[in-house]
């Protein structure tokens, strides 16, 4: 606890700005490319790391269905099942 | 009037200009995250306490729209510091707002006329303080068991601040209201990327929209709103969880018909019976579930972490405890698994939507020594036990058992 307390009051002091988006590596696979261009366009990418690894198949392909359904994503199905099966196989259990 | 500008330029920009940009985002994870147990394990390579323009270190769970929330060290008070007030975005266009050209439009077809009100405009109507939790309808998805997909916060998607501001209903007045008004609908200046994504709108039932409690705030502790706390002027519904909170706020709509948008037909709801709720949003319900409305009773150990090491002998031990606005009435603690409980000592009354500071005595044994509490509110709701799953992950408020290894 007097640990983090002492970092938090280090950081407070050394960053008077960050928090700027920084590259997100994602695991290098095929299919990577296509999710980097299509879910970063909208969101920083990592959301898929964090909603890891409990998603399975169904789960992820579901999260883009949402995305292209719900939140007018422009991604053709092509690219969709290619990003499903990406992080299905990547980010899976 | 507005320059629309992603929240990574601005950062970028803060960046620059403090001339600080040398290998940070190493220090931060160099540094640990104290992330509680029981999260998705994605969380321990990618969550990081990072810190956004005019705020201290949060915990950042995604930069684009950002999502940050606060450090169990940052609830040591009933009253969260600006700078250390969580930050939650839907969608990631987020301009910069000048004061000096900002409007809030008011209208609708449910409304008699149209209006447009300046920051001065709002500042002029009579001033309401109000002290109250906003939190995120998912603080502590992360905890949810099973998981399930979201921004995957802990325990920190939360504060609690003094708002000042208009009362809403004196806004309304000024245009009228037709007989036939259903619900009032908030839109903020942020909006999402791609035209078709869904814009952030969210309503009000009128009763709620009209509720001497709900504000127009301009201020947020004796201070002009952080930008992402929504600058310059947001709504305030106490008692309500976050989601209502519209920020950046640009439009009320007085509506004669319920509002059909995704933000408000799909997301934000919870099965219909399954959580105590006294207010209701008929106009919204279905046969099977319903928006998400006032928050559940819920508490939290503030002093200590689950975990923590702490002396063999007497520690303090202390935490808050809030409601959906019937206020609390009692926290009981039990230091023997949930067989025995006893009344600990509350702290300062800031008003019934406030976070209740809470406090005991524990005298620890050598090794392991759990404590767990419940908070009670006036009208005799209590936490749960166990985890009331629903596929949003909303609502958590089981009650935490925290072990302390005293040495």
């Amino acid at each position: 606890m007097r640990a983090l307390v002492t970092s938090l009051a280090l950081l407070a002091g050394v960053t008077a700005s960050a928090g700027e988006e920084q590259p997100i590596n994602l695991k290098a696979a095929p299919g990577v490319e296509q999710v980097e261009g299509n879910c970063g366009a909208c969101h920083s990418l990592d959301y898929i790391e964090m909603n890891s690894p409990f998603l399975n198949a169904a789960g992820w392909n579901a999260e883009v269905t949402k995305m292209i359904k719900a939140f007018g994503a422009p991604i053709g199905e092509a690219d969709a099942k290619v990003i499903a099966d990406y992080l299905a196989q990547n980010y899976g259990p | 009037m507005i320059t629309r500008r992603r929240v990574l330029e601005a950062a970028g920009t803060g960046l620059a200009a403090a001339g600080a940009g040398f290998g940070l985002p190493s220090l931060f994870a160099l540094a640990g995250v104290p992330l509680p147990p029981g999260l998705p394990a994605g969380l321990d390579t990618e969550a990081a306490l990072e810190t956004l323009p005019g705020k201290q270190p949060l915990i950042r769970l995604s930069y684009r729209p950002p999502n940050y929330e606060a450090p169990l060290e940052y609830f040591s008070t009933p009253i969260t510091p600006n700078d250390r007030f969580y930050v939650r975005y839907h969608l990631a266009d987020i301009p910069d707002i000048d004061a000096a050209t900002y409007r809030i439009t008011i209208g609708g077809e449910g409304a008699n006329g149209k209006l447009e009100v300046t920051l001065d405009d709002l500042k002029k109507l009579p001033a309401y303080e109000i002290v109250a939790v906003n939190q995120c309808s998912g603080n502590r998805r992360g905890l949810s068991n099973p998981h399930v997909p979201g921004v995957q916060w802990g325990y920190g998607a939360m504060g609690c601040a003094r708002w000042k501001g208009a009362r809403l209903k004196d806004l309304l007045d000024k245009v009228g209201i037709k007989k036939e008004a259903l619900e009032v609908a908030f839109n903020g200046a942020d909006g999402p990327v791609f035209d078709k994504t869904p814009d952030f709108i969210k309503s009000l039932p009128l009763w709620r929209a009209v509720d001497e409690s709900t504000l127009v705030a301009y201020e947020m502790n004796g201070e002009q709103l952080p930008h992402f706390n929504g600058y310059p002027a947001r709504l305030i519904v106490p008692g309500w969880t976050g989601t209502y909170w519209m920020k950046h706020l640009v439009s009320i709509d007085v509506l004669t018909r319920p509002l059909g948008n995704f933000w408000m037909r799909s997301a934000y709801r919870i099965p219909l019976g399954q959580f105590p709720m006294v207010a209701r949003f008929t106009s919204q319900e279905t046969a099977t579930n319903t928006p998400i409305t006032e928050m559940v009773i819920n508490s939290l150990i503030t002093s200590h972490a689950d975990g923590a090491h702490v002396k063999v002998g007497e520690v303090k031990v202390s935490g808050l405890a809030w409601d959906g606005g019937y206020g609390i009435s009692s926290v009981d603690a039990s230091t023997d698994g949930g067989l025995t409980w006893s009344s600990v000592t509350l702290g300062d009354d800031l008003g019934r939507y406030a976070f209740r500071p809470w406090s005991f005595a524990l005298t620890t044994r050598p090794g392991k020594n759990t404590v767990m509490v419940n908070a009670t509110n006036k009208i005799g709701q209590t936490q749960t036990a166990t985890l009331l799953f629903n596929p949003a992950g909303y609502h958590n408020n089981v009650m935490q058992s925290v072990t302390l290894t005293a040495t």
